[in-house]
């Protein structure tokens, strides 16, 4: 099990590594570099544009920016970022709880309904319910995150009144410190009655849209997955052996078929992450996702590589984990077979 | 935000005691844009951080609001010498500075701050000079360093500013958000507590409204400051409401969560006029997009093809395609609210035939071919230069003229543009001071240079005497008058074709009033209430 943990982590080192140099080439072969997209029609004179650029190290040549920029991760420096002079470190972690409740929310969502949809719809396969269902997921699935966001918003929000159109918190009503970032522990620890109520409010709409990708794959899997279980011979056995259909499935199906089920949540978190960045500029949604996309319209390097970095590495991080828990889930994986 | 500990425990409370409050206190919610960079405008350029801090600085002079007028702030009055070289400004007395936090000020707003605001921006040595980046892009592009000689303290209320040379349009640079000046004692506390770059990020200053907290992409919150010299504050507390995108910003202003948004998307108008319980309000920006012909490349050193070509573009048309509601056609350089604007002057109509004429008069043979550069980004000016681009083509095909379309990243098109390497180019201007000198630079000899401004390398002495002389008068009546027959002399050159200027809209709830519309696109709530 040692083993099998050890040599997964150090499979991740290459990916990090090449995450790394493709952040930070990709961003320079987008035209214009943080200095120029700072001046308007005047432009800059070429003194202090040479200047800037010295002093942000753009005059280096790119393969010593590189260099400069690994020797500076492995001594955990992010950087700062060229707009707001914050340390790069900060600021996503000012920003990330934001993204982890809103995401944490739409998975709950996603597996809530998702898996017991997926179980009912192989149970009754062929039944409408099992082909609105299927048809219901491909929809979801192929939903663009923007167009439905927006659609929910006008729906919901402005024609139903039912949610608020976006933010976090009521902001006439509440206002209180961040203490762990995460506005409905925020929300509680204020004591300020009703705020809890506000943000669980604020966190319905933005959680549902950012879940409907992973509900309906979710959905989607665990029905194949469930059916080819329900067909295996130890769930006819159970069957013969007059087990309650409750046991059969829960007991002897679903765990088994919750298998890959696993791995595809695991996955779903990369997904969610880039659902987050569309997701998080709908809603104005204070996450890593807007300011990422803020830092790409100014060019700001560190906070954009920084950023990507330290996303991947989450993901990554999650993906470990859901193979060390495939791993435990299942022995043959760990084992090689 | 690294804000002390002791800070934020200081605003918690204070929060919380507003809090209970809240039910009978007036909030106005501004649903703003986008984050600031921080709170010091001398180190912004955009004007999403300029509206952060506007509610919390003052400036020497200010802008009367809704106008380009130049009015007192905390300078009470000021007097220039004879000679322009001079300015002695006699501040005012007894104005607080906000107490935020930890930070009591112990004295009021004296000549100090004023000399710590300019000298950070302009003095190297100065001990705040680097402190968050250091970089003051205003205040060189405004060309405060050559035209500053000395920054003097003459007593606690009177400062002397001595310039270089005479320079008129100097008062509305000290109007520019820029030029905002900040406490020097609350500087003095941060440097003894080691805490420097928390002067940019925690504001302290004179204005309507102190800065309460501030949350990343969410929230920038402030309070009326009780103690304003100003205009009367009208609501209790102003909080920024940071929602980017603005069809949520429409949503939230239906649904009641904003009282007020700026940028609305022009699709959108149309139905936000219809809605009983918004109201909407526009004025032309104070900018410019235009097409210049490169003078001393032919056939656009005669000036009938300059004019030929002005009569050869349907400009209502692209108005009202590009623009949608959102533009307005320009005859001149600059916009109608800007003083000086000479509305007799008039507009070449459109005249296909004419044009044609016109070129066969001035020996050019059709067909002809020509560049046509056009900007690769989106600006305040121009929503579209390339499809501006593509209806001036098929205009001028019209015409026998046929344009090359050619345009390079948006740095590179704007050096090779000033260097002159093109035959015509789109560009424009978004003006930064209510000066109208701050355009007609634009045609001046002096930027006709390679690398200038003046991407037309027009060089007309009747026009740039005009011009010279202009900044080193005092009277407003004298250069207004130089200004007028200035725009006549361009009229008739046609260094350019003037394309368009904005149409800024903004919306708000039916309750609020006493709102007024800066040509600047700042957007201020002092005297604005709510009912």
């Amino acid at each position: 099990m040692v083993m099998f943990f050890l040599k997964r982590a150090a499979l991740t080192v290459p990916t990090f590594f090449a995450l790394m140099f493709l952040t930070f080439v990709a961003i320079r072969l987008v035209p214009g570099d943080p200095v120029e997209v700072r001046t308007g029609e005047r432009g800059i004179s070429a003194e202090r544009l040479a200047q800037f650029r010295a002093e942000y190290g753009l005059d280096q040549p790119v393969w010593k920016q590189f260099a400069d920029y690994v020797w500076q991760l492995l001594h955990g420096d992010f950087g700062t970022s060229i707009v707001t002079n914050e340390r790069v470190l900060t600021e996503f972690f000012q920003l990330f709880p934001a993204t982890i409740e809103l995401s944490f929310f739409a998975m709950v969502f996603a597996i809530g309904i998702g898996i017991p949809a997926g179980v009912v719809a192989a149970l009754k396969r062929g039944s409408l319910f099992d082909q609105t269902l299927m048809g219901l997921s491909l929809t979801g699935f192929s939903m663009p995150i923007f167009w439905w966001g927006l659609l929910l918003i006008m729906l919901v929000s402005e024609r139903l009144g039912w949610t608020p159109v976006s933010g976090r918190i009521d902001l006439i009503k509440y206002y209180f410190e961040p203490v762990t970032g995460f506005m409905l522990i925020d929300a509680l620890l204020s004591g300020q009655p009703g705020a809890f109520r506000s943000a669980l409010h604020h966190l319905v709409l933005p959680g549902i849209v950012l879940g409907t990708v992973p509900l309906a794959t979710l959905a989607r899997m665990t029905r194949s997955s469930m059916l080819e279980v329900l067909s295996e011979d130890y769930v006819r056995t159970a069957r013969a052996k007059g087990l309650s259909p409750f046991r059969v499935v829960g007991l002897h199906a679903l765990r088994n078929a919750l298998i890959p089920v696993v791995t595809i949540i695991g996955l779903q978190v990369g997904s969610l992450m880039a659902g987050a960045v569309l997701t998080e500029t709908i809603f104005s949604w204070p996450g890593v996702g807007k300011w990422l996309i803020e830092s790409i319209g100014r060019r700001d390097y560190p906070a954009l590589q920084g950023g990507i970095l330290l996303i991947s590495a989450v993901v990554i991080l999650v993906n470990l984990t859901v193979d060390m828990l495939y791993g435990s889930i299942d022995p043959r994986i760990r084992h090689g077979r | 935000m690294s804000v002390h500990r002791s800070t934020l425990l200081g605003l918690g409370l204070a929060a919380l005691l507003m809090g209970s409050t809240a039910a009978s206190a007036k909030t106005l919610v501004y649903c703003s844009e986008g984050s600031p960079e921080n709170f010091t405008p001398a180190l912004n350029t955009t004007g999403t951080s300029f509206d952060a801090a506007r509610p919390v600085y003052n400036q020497l002079v200010e802008f009367e609001r809704g106008s380009t007028k130049v009015v007192p702030g905390l300078a009470e009055s000021w007097a220039m010498s004879d000679d322009g070289l001079t300015i002695t400004f006699k501040l005012r007395k007894g104005v607080k500075w906000h107490s935020i936090g930890a930070f009591k000020p112990t004295r009021d707003f004296n000549a100090d701050d004023v000399l710590f605001s300019f000298n950070r921006q302009w003095k190297p040595d100065h001990p705040f000079h680097k402190v968050s980046g250091g970089k003051y892009d205003y205040f060189a592009d405004m060309d405060m360093p050559k035209l500053l000689k000395s920054l003097e303290k003459k007593d606690d209320l009177t400062v002397v500013m001595t310039l270089n040379e005479p320079n008129a349009p100097i008062m509305a640079n000290l109007a520019m958000d820029f030029a905002s000046i900040h406490s020097a004692e609350y500087a003095e506390t941060l440097q003894k507590a080691g805490r420097l770059e928390q002067f940019d990020q925690v504001p302290v200053g004179t204005g309507p409204f102190s800065f309460v907290a501030y949350q990343k992409d969410a929230v920038i919150r402030f309070k009326t400051n009780k103690d304003y010299f100003g205009e009367k504050v009208l609501i209790d507390d102003l909080v920024y409401a940071i929602t980017p995108d603005p069809t949520a910003r429409y949503s939230k202003l239906k649904a009641g969560e904003c009282s007020f948004v700026p940028f609305p998307r022009p699709a959108d108008l149309a139905e936000m006029q219809k809605d009983p319980t918004l109201q909407v309000i526009s004025q032309s920006g104070l900018n410019i997009a235009y097409w210049a012909f490169n003078v001393q490349k032919k056939p656009f050193d005669d000036k009938r093809v300059r004019q030929a070509f002005n009569m050869a573009i349907d400009k209502a048309t692209i108005i009202r395609d590009v623009y949608l509601r959102a533009g307005q056609t320009a005859k001149n350089l600059i916009p109608p609210t800007l003083w000086s604007y000479n509305d007799a002057v008039k507009d070449y109509a459109y005249e296909p035939e004419k044009a044609k004429a016109l070129l066969k008069e001035a020996g050019v043979a059709t067909p002809m071919e020509i560049d046509l550069w056009y900007m690769p980004v989106q600006r305040p000016y121009n929503p579209n230069a390339k499809r501006i681009a593509e209806m001036m083509q098929a205009d001028l095909a019209k015409v026998g003229v046929t344009a090359k379309l050619v345009t390079f990243e948006w740095g590179e098109y704007r050096k090779r543009a000033q260097q002159g390497e093109h035959t015509t180019a789109q560009l424009g201007w978004t003006g930064d001071n209510g000066d109208p000198d701050n355009f007609f630079f634009l045609r001046g000899c002096s930027g006709a240079r390679a690398g200038g401004q003046n991407i037309t390398k027009w060089c007309n002495k009747e026009f740039d005497d005009r011009l010279k002389k202009a900044v080193t008068l005092g009277d407003p009546a004298a250069r207004t008058k130089l200004y007028e027959e200035m725009q006549v002399i361009m009229k008739e050159e046609a260094p350019d074709l003037t394309i368009a200027h904005s149409v800024v809209y903004e919306v708000m709830r039916k309750g609020v009033t006493g709102y007024k519309q800066s040509p600047f696109g700042a957007h201020k709530f002092v005297g604005v209430d709510i009912n």
